[in-house]
């Protein structure tokens, strides 16, 4: 297999998190999702973390992505320590320093294309002015121009996703996060999808991807495993015979 | 401030697509809110009028003049007390207007003897029973809002010679006259004839309180010519300045004194009444029918926005997982709060605006159908629903919004 790059990019630390560790209480138990990770993710790094269900790849993605806070650990996001901030710190990062691209694209049903990725630009209260024509330049770059008034019933899979990562970059984040981007894509459409965050990743975009699937983490430079959590393998490029023995 | 008006201006937009796609939901739900604004608003319509209803029937009586009569104008327990005091005589009213005129600034203008009865009022082949006959004086117009809008009122001469001429309300002349001039006809009354000089303007009814327009109206001297049985008398005082109508009312209670001759040991044995006394007995009345009213048909209200906190809850659920994606994009929790509220609100006040219409169509189908029926539809009112509607929505939508802030957008995202 080959490796694409064995060069670590060099980058200020976007992501530096110490040692966290996270813990749930269901019922009487308390499950221990994450033992205490640490990882520093540099900008303009493409990294897949992978790890199967039950592994705390969620959580982890769930942490990185500001939804929720660490049990304990350090946790610094450009340099701001994230794990005390409230609901509304955390919103706010989210908002302008993070891109989410989820699985099931989770777009609003009843509203345009444009009115979709103008939503982080309300939430970060542009005007409406400036809000629409970044909104319709973004959805452009993604190659859907003609499309911008389309609902998402009125698109395809594929342009859905890309709707979604239009959405994703428009508020221009420190990292796009993704989330199973092709699992619910054929392997063509995915495959598409895969290039647009190659495209995004060689234009300078920080992204990560969550998955399960080797072929789809084999774009990344990066690759982390999660096992029962903690980190069980942090390699440049993809390593497939790591992943062999924990795959299926 | 500014960030705040954004938000709600963009949440106004969600709120106005959200409605449109969940027309038939948003509409039935609207619906309880529509019902219970049309209740709340029709009864406050109604009790507006039966307060204007009363003060109508009040300004009869006039605010600037004094009764003087054997029964005080409340309810008594003890009425033995009164049953055996002397009648008030009509000659009374000339001894005082002498007192008030040799008394330098007096506060009180003019005494007004009226006495009354019940007849029939009959001309050709029509009849009125139970007309109110009221024996006066030409002062009369003084103290009451008599408006002759045909002919006139007797004046002093008729008055003092007892002339045979007759004022009549405006119900009186519209059933015995109901196609010609009452003007010089003669009406019979008590078997006896009477020339009409004058109808007065209509004034409505209302709960049968004093109403001019079923009453007769003929000089003092003519009717104790022909009525000299059970009549009831009073006089009634007009005052000079409305303002002071506690000194006018011991200046009288004075006068009444000397000429009933009463020691300065015994008790008054009559009652002065001004219309304020009877207002306040009514009131209660009132405020109890507006209360009651208003409570009764404010549950209607409630119920209609115990479904709006339903459907709101509804939603909320249903939308779990936007409202993760909404957080994950980095909606804060009072966006999301303000997002439901302002749906939850515009939902009733939508509403509240159907169902005002549909009042006002309705006060205007009865007020033309029984024009005697008082309503008053009033731009307070209109306001107040608005106000009510919107409160309502902000009550009945702010459980669910307040979950859905609260969310964590982990369990939000993963909701199916």
């Amino acid at each position: 297999m080959e490796i694409r790059n064995s060069d670590r990019p060099r980058g200020p630390v976007v992501i530096d998190i110490e040692n966290i560790t996270k813990d749930y209480i269901m019922g009487e138990e308390v499950v221990r999702a994450l033992r205490g990770v640490t990882l520093q993710i540099r900008r303009n790094e493409y990294i897949a973390i992978m790890g199967p269900s039950g592994s705390g790849k969620s959580t982890l993605m769930n942490m990185l992505g500001c939804l929720d806070t660490p049990t304990s650990g350090r946790y610094e996001f450009n340099g701001k320590n994230v794990a005390e901030m409230d609901d509304d710190e955390l919103a706010a990062v989210r908002n302008r320093e993070i891109g989410f691209v989820f699985q099931t694209f989770n777009l609003l049903p009843r509203s345009t294309s444009l009115r979709n990725v103008e939503l982080p630009l309300i939430y970060a209260g542009i005007d409406p002015e400036r809000r629409e024509a970044r909104a319709a330049q973004v959805l452009a770059d993604v190659g859907l121009g003609d499309r911008i008034h389309h609902k998402p019933n009125e698109l395809s899979g594929g342009q859905r996703q890309r709707v979604a990562i239009a959405r994703a970059l428009v508020n221009g984040p420190s990292i796009i996060l993704a989330d199973e981007p092709t699992g619910n894509l054929d392997s063509k459409t995915g495959e598409e999808i895969m290039e647009l965050l190659e495209n995004l990743y060689q234009s300078g975009n920080t992204i990560i991807l969550v998955t399960h699937e080797r072929d789809i983490a084999a774009h990344a430079r990066r690759t982390v495993h999660l096992r029962d959590g903690l980190i069980e393998s942090d390699h440049a490029g993809f390593v497939p015979e790591l992943d062999l023995p924990v795959a299926g | 401030m500014k960030r705040f008006l954004y938000e709600v201006s963009e949440s106004w937009k969600i709120a106005a697509a959200q409605m449109r796609s969940n027309l038939t939901r948003s509409t039935l739900t609207a619906l309880g809110v529509i019902i219970g604004i049309i209740a709340v608003t029709l009864m406050g319509t109604a009790v507006n009028g039966i307060s204007i209803g009363f003060d109508k029937s009040m300004a009869v009586l006039g605010d600037d003049v004094l009764y003087v009569t054997q029964w005080p104008w409340k309810p008594v327990d003890d009425w033995w007390n009164y049953r055996d005091r002397r009648k008030i005589k009509t000659e009374y009213a000339e001894t005082l207007n002498r007192m008030i005129s040799a008394t330098p600034n007096s506060n009180l203008v003019v005494a007004v003897p009226t006495s009354n009865l019940m007849r029939s009022v009959k001309y050709g082949g029509n009849q009125v029973d139970n007309v109110f006959v009221l024996g006066t004086t030409s002062d009369f117009i003084v103290t009451s809002t008599i408006d002759c809008t045909v002919g006139r009122f007797f004046n002093e001469l008729e008055s003092r010679g007892g002339a045979n001429v007759v004022v009549i309300g405006y119900d009186v002349a519209d059933a015995l006259f109901p196609s010609e001039s009452p003007i010089d006809k003669l009406v019979l009354i008590n078997g006896q004839l009477f020339k009409v000089i004058g109808v007065n303007a209509r004034q409505g009814t209302f709960l049968g309180l004093f109403s001019w327009d079923s009453m007769v109206a003929m000089p003092l001297a003519a009717f104790n010519k022909y009525f000299s049985a059970k009549t009831e008398s009073d006089v009634r005082v007009k005052v000079r300045d409305k303002t002071r109508l506690a000194d006018a009312k011991d200046e009288l209670t004075g006068l009444v004194r000397r000429v009933r001759g009463l020691p300065p040991e015994k008790k008054d044995d009559f009652s002065i009444n001004e219309q304020q006394a009877f207002k306040s007995t009514l009131d209660p009345v009132k405020n109890s029918i507006a209360i009651a009213g208003l409570f009764i048909t404010g549950l209607s209200l409630f119920v209609g926005a115990i479904g709006i906190m339903n459907i709101t809850f509804v939603s909320v659920k249903e939308r779990t997982k936007e409202i993760g994606t909404r957080k994950a994009l980095g909606a804060r929790r009072r966006t999301i709060l303000l997002q439901f509220l302002i749906e939850s609100t515009a939902l009733c006040l939508l509403g509240g605006f159907i169902g005002l219409a549909f009042a006002y169509l309705m006060c205007f189908g009865v007020g033309k159908a029984f024009p005697s029926f008082p309503i008053h539809f009033s731009v307070g009112l209109v306001l107040i629903s608005m106000v009510v509607s919107m409160l309502t929505g902000l009550f009945s939508g702010f459980a669910p919004a307040w979950t859905a802030s609260r969310l964590d957008p982990v369990t939000a995202l993963r909701y199916e």
